[in-house]
């Protein structure tokens, strides 16, 4: 046909440009968002707790690069979510957990919750959350040997009780002021609400997260304890409300796609978590209560389902 | 302003309105133009002519007595050459005339103004005017303005809202010919019996909505709607949505809710038809680009080959590896740079590698960006999924024919996945399954 001067042109469909964001950078958002609640581990516990998130996020790191490489996948540690999973887990374990035990819980996160079922994007479960519980039921007492702020520490007693077993066991429990600041025993990365929420409005103003999910869950338990005639403020700040809301229930994988869909997962945990605190026999209830709503994830979706514009109820021709 | 309070949904991608403010200039015939003999949806044209012909500017050189089709001028006066078949730019392979140009530009006599009285007169000089859909879809415009339904059909909806990066040339037209295209929209009106017309400008052309509503003040009939600032205003059923409020579904036509929607650029042109007799030859557009030397506006006959225009705009500064035809959301990547321009042609954008390569994908992480970006309210999440396992009952649960090629899914997914590509799969998919059956 006619003339031409470059004839070796990349054809590929449109659109040919693409927004900024990819995974990598969405998961380096969370480990930033996550640093408050590091910073405020060290400050609580010492750095015996640094260390563990460190055990936790190298392990998860090798479990994915290996196991990737075993069953003959590309290697996909640069998206970092091992990462991100390694340090949500060791923010779920006591400060002096044995590093074997929470090398045991990563392997259960990564291997068993996440790759074995397809890797990123295909586990129907919180991979970090499931190890919490697999290391919570196989290690029962080292997973509730809740070591004590150090500056609550005596030379008789390095642990005690969490604000929650306290509250279980009707005593009295810390002020709601140490437990917004994080001054309390409990898991490393959990304690302190202020650490957290700074972590969740960053992750929100980078567009990382909508608030719906934190909103509806903390929200519910704010009702729950208040219907019950309980101090709504003690049960919003102890335990793993605000870092179960903010970074777990929010994983994207695991959580439902639409807003409604949201608004419903997050209510369905706040639930969950309260009767389990007031009618089960664990103290506490955030990681059963996400598990069983991830596990409700997919049937949310198909409720959920988008309708067209302008269309009322199911599909065109 | 908009007539609508919720919106539809859309993503905000980088304007890079290089060219913005530069006036069209007037490229010089070519050596030799190629003009396809498809530049439509419809039946393509059989030539009128044969090698050794003599034509001349505005000539019928090629035409098909198909209802669905729209007549082709010659663009230059000169000899035809060659009748050849091959590739054109849309990916079609078809017979192309080739005219060697003589520089006279001598008008053909049969462009004079047309005479017209009615709405069938006027429906006639439409397609004399080998006027196609002129914002991209290059549908033809006689077809358009003859609905199965005039009755029911009441608004005009002109298209301004140049929602695709890097283009400016409608912008540029509607500064340069506002006067033209409001007469333009008076004829379209009368001729068609249509109660209104409203023209949909982006808000960030705050001088050209400032100008038509100068114009329009003292037109009851014409109205002015201010778009958002977000991509796709411009697509057919966001922008009927944002004028009037109402939803056009798939399969649906624009006149089954009332509404005719044409360019603005489709509106001059017509008007200049109307005044001039002179068909559709010349086509204006943004050429711009990492690699184009001077990007500018440019007038340009239509056949004139890629790379003359950009050997006009200045030549590349570097080695092109992908050049579209159109906007980079929905304009077309070509094979070559010896493709020609056509009808609906409204920007050449040539880009070097570092734009050209494509990113790796990874692994869909559930986000929701895509669904939170799509204006038709689909799931491209789910859909991608649904067409991985060729599930075609999913397909059409979520509502996959609906989807209306956009990029808004593409251009937000983190994990890089051809929603959009894989959108249109599924659609073939769908339809095949549908012939099956």
């Amino acid at each position: 046909m006619s003339k031409m001067k470059n004839g070796n042109l990349i054809v590929s469909s449109a659109p040919h440009v693409v927004a900024p964001v990819n995974t990598s950078k969405i998961m380096l958002d969370v480990c930033i968002a996550l640093i408050p609640a590091m910073i405020m581990e060290v400050v609580v516990f010492g750095f015996r707790a640094l260390a563990l998130t460190a055990v936790c996020v190298v392990a998860c790191v090798l479990f994915e690069s290996v196991t990737r490489k075993l069953l003959g996948r590309p290697d996909t540690i640069s998206d970092l979510s091992a990462v991100v999973t390694g340090i949500l887990l060791s923010y779920n374990l006591p400060a002096g957990l044995p590093f074997w035990m929470a090398v045991v819980g990563c392997f259960v996160a990564i291997v068993i919750v996440k790759q074995v079922f397809g890797g990123l994007g295909q586990n129907f479960a919180n991979p970090a959350i499931v190890g919490r519980i697999v290391l919570f039921i196989s290690f029962a007492t080292p997973m509730t040997t809740w070591v004590l702020p150090k500056s609550q520490q005596t030379v008789d007693a390095i642990t005690g009780a969490t604000p929650l077993g306290l509250f279980a066991k009707g005593m009295d429990v810390p002020s709601n002021m140490d437990m917004f600041l994080g001054f309390i025993g409990g898991c490393t990365g959990e304690v302190s609400a202020i650490a957290l929420l700074i972590g969740g409005v960053y992750l929100v103003i980078k567009k990382v997260i909508e608030p719906t999910i934190p909103v509806c869950f903390i929200g519910t338990v704010f009702v729950f304890a208040l219907a019950a005639g309980l101090d709504p403020v003690f049960h919003i700040f102890a335990g793993g409300v605000m870092l179960g809301a903010i970074f777990m229930a929010t994983d994207y994988v695991t959580s439902p796609i639409t807003t409604k869909g949201k608004i419903i997962f997050g209510i369905g945990c706040g639930l969950l978590t309260m009767v389990i605190r007031l009618y089960a026999s664990y103290p506490e209830g955030v990681s059963f209560a996400i598990l069983l709503m991830n596990i409700l994830t997919p049937h949310i979706d198909n409720l959920t389902r988008l309708k067209l514009n302008g269309v009322p109820a199911g599909g065109d021709k | 302003m908009s007539s609508v309070s919720k919106h539809l949904k859309g993503i905000h991608v980088n304007h890079c309105k290089n060219t913005a403010g530069q006036s069209i200039v007037k490229m010089p015939v070519p050596e030799k133009v190629y003009i396809p003999m498809v530049q439509h949806i419809g039946a393509p044209c059989q030539p009128t002519v044969a090698v050794g012909d003599h034509v001349k500017v505005g000539q019928l050189i090629g035409d098909n007595a198909a209802p669905v089709c729209a007549p082709i001028h010659s663009s230059v006066s000169g000899e035809v050459t060659a009748l050849v078949k091959g590739m054109t730019a849309q990916g079609i392979v078809d017979t192309s005339i080739e005219i060697t140009t003589d520089g006279k530009q001598e008008v053909a006599e049969t462009v004079v103004p047309p005479t017209i009285n009615n709405k069938e007169e006027f429906l006639t000089a439409v397609r004399a005017s080998g006027l196609v859909g002129l914002g991209g879809a290059a549908f033809p415009t006689h077809i358009k303005y003859n609905p199965r339904n005039p009755e029911e059909v009441d608004t005009l909806i002109l298209n301004g809202a140049e929602c695709e990066p890097y283009i400016t040339v409608d912008h540029m037209t509607m500064l340069e010919h506002a006067e033209e295209i409001v007469e333009g929209t008076k004829n379209i009106l009368k001729y068609l019996n249509l109660k209104q017309a409203i023209i949909g400008i982006e808000g960030n052309k705050p001088d050209a909505i400032a100008k038509f509503n100068e114009l329009v003040k003292n037109e009851p009939n014409i109205s002015v709607c201010e778009l958002l600032q977000q991509y796709p205003q411009g697509a057919e059923r966001v922008l009927i949505y944002e004028c009037t409020g109402k939803h056009l579904i798939a399969g649906k036509l624009p006149a089954d809710v009332g509404v005719i929607v044409s360019n603005v650029t489709t509106v001059l042109k017509l008007q200049q038809f109307l005044t001039t007799g002179m068909p559709l030859v010349t086509k204006s557009l943004t050429v711009d680009g990492n690699v184009v030397k001077e990007p500018k506006n440019v007038e340009v006959s239509i056949g004139t080959p890629i790379i003359d225009i950009i050997e006009f705009c200045g030549g590349y500064t570097g080695e092109p590896k992908k050049i579209l035809m159109g906007g980079p959301m929905m304009g077309r990547a070509l094979p070559d740079d010896g493709k020609c321009i056509i009808k609906g042609n409204n920007a050449i954008l040539a880009f070097d590698e570092t734009f050209a390569n494509m990113n790796p994908e990874t692994a869909c992480i559930n986000c929701g960006r895509c669904v939170k970006a799509c204006p038709m309210n689909l799931m491209p999440t789910a859909l991608f999924k649904a067409f991985e396992r060729k599930d075609v009952d999913a397909l059409k649960t979520y509502n996959v024919m609906s989807c209306m090629d956009c990029g808004c899914c593409t251009y937000v997914c983190p994990a890089r996945k051809q929603l959009s590509f894989i959108n249109k799969l599924a659609k073939s998919l769908v339809l095949a399954e549908g012939g099956k059956k």
